[in-house]
């Protein structure tokens, strides 16, 4: 465990907690998602971890909130606080490079102005249907290699 | 405070009733694709109902969370609007309902991210994002059906025709409205009627459907007096908890 002055660094626990998949699409990390908005410690002196749901009814929310908690304790935080905020609501905005970087390897074309073919590359695709396999994803199918794929739409 | 709980009531209780009415469709739909569309708007919608109500017991302060606020009150208590707790018949009243409160769901949350209340604003700011895409697809599903086969028509008009009393209500203003709408918290519902009602008439000429006339208007739902339909929705979804002491996910 890394500490600083007695206390588990900011910085150290960021690095740990990237550890925490989307149980759902389990090749990107909170980080990745923008889910985890931050990690200080309150004015009470509890270490605090800031995460907000992707879509209010996601199911992945609960278990990523007990994947960090448990992360918490397991490095020897026990009174870790997990704090969920709403607002300033989440966008896919927030997905980082690595993050659009590993969903297209995984198959899941990330979000841009443009669904993009993970398989062959062509932005020239339709959308089969709006609402996919998670609230996240729609079914787009590829003009150019005939395959169909899940988009990480925008919101 | 109690007006404040009576009003975030009405946004967590018409988003849970609608969410369980839809659930019950899963594996129920036309298609596939409508299959999974349905149970993703139903999802949001108890996610949204669970901010509301986390927060409508906080502001209670008797101790109950929205699981006991949604599975241990009977029909009395709950706050939802009429509209959405209407059974879900064939698919254009399932369409035509949800059309409805969602393009009305879309105008209220524009206004409650202005909010006072912090609260209120988030839990407005998270719904407004899916809200978006729920009247994209049910706004597209009148459209296709209105304007589509002579059968498809025929069911849409009849569905609008039957739901139309139970729009109303949605911009009557009460003592908690007002209360709400003049401390900033909220907002007056008559304000609404027009952008909804301008849009309605753009997505049935779309549609080829005729506007309803129907000058009676039901209401009580938002205090509380509702049709027997919510009773046997609610017996379905609380019987689970209620006959199982201490049950829980
Ligand atoms: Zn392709």
């Amino acid at each position: 465990m890394v500490t600083v002055g007695g206390r588990n660094s900011v910085e150290s626990i960021r690095v740990w907690l990237d550890d925490v998949r989307d149980p759902e699409i389990p090749v990107v990390s909170i980080t990745d998602l923008g889910i985890l908005r931050d990690v200080r410690h309150a004015s009470d002196g509890v270490l605090e971890v800031i995460l907000t749901p992707t879509y209010s009814g996601c199911p992945a929310t609960e278990t990523i909130r007990e994947d960090v908690e448990r992360a918490l304790r397991e490095h020897g935080i026990e009174n870790g606080r997990v704090v969920m905020q709403l607002s300033p609501a989440w966008t896919t905005a927030w997905i980082n490079e690595r993050g659009r970087e590993r969903l297209r390897a995984f198959g899941i074309a990330p979000p841009e102005d443009a669904a993009r073919c993970p398989r062959c590359g062509s932005v020239s695709a339709r959308e089969l249907a709006h609402f996919g396999s998670t609230p996240c994803k729609a079914l787009y199918r590829c003009n150019q290699c005939d395959e169909p794929f899940d988009y990480f739409k925008r919101f | 405070m109690r007006a404040r709980l009576e009003y975030v009531l009405r946004f967590g209780d018409s988003a849970l009733v609608l969410a369980q009415r839809l659930c019950a469709l899963v594996a129920h739909a036309p298609v596939m694709e409508e299959d999974v569309a349905l149970a993703n708007v139903s999802l949001d919608l108890f996610g949204q109902a669970r901010l509301w109500l986390a927060y409508a017991g906080e502001l209670e302060g008797a101790a109950r969370d929205e699981d006991t606020l949604a599975f241990h009150r009977d029909a009395g208590a709950f706050r939802n609007v009429l509209l959405v707790e209407r059974p879900n018949g064939d698919f254009a009243e399932t369409t035509a309902r949800g059309y409805f409160y969602d393009l009305w769901a879309s105008l209220a949350f524009a206004e409650l991210v202005r909010s006072k209340d912090e609260r209120i604003a988030a839990v407005a700011e998270k719904s407004r994002k899916e809200n978006a895409y729920h009247l994209r697809r049910s706004e597209d599903w009148v459209v296709r059906l209105g304007d589509g086969t002579e059968e498809s028509h025929a069911r849409m008009q009849r569905a609008v025709n039957e739901l139309w009393r139970y729009t109303g209500e949605l911009f009557l203003a009460d003592d908690v409205d007002t209360a709400m709408a003049s401390g900033g918290i909220g907002f007056a519902p008559a304000a609404l009627r027009e952008p909804w009602l301008e849009r309605v008439k753009t997505t049935f000429g779309a549609a080829a459907l005729e506007l309803p006339v129907d000058p009676w208007m039901q209401r009580g739902g938002k205090q509380g007096v509702h049709t027997e339909a919510l009773g046997y929705l609610l017996a379905e979804m609380q019987i689970l908890p209620r006959t199982i002491a201490g049950a829980v996910w």
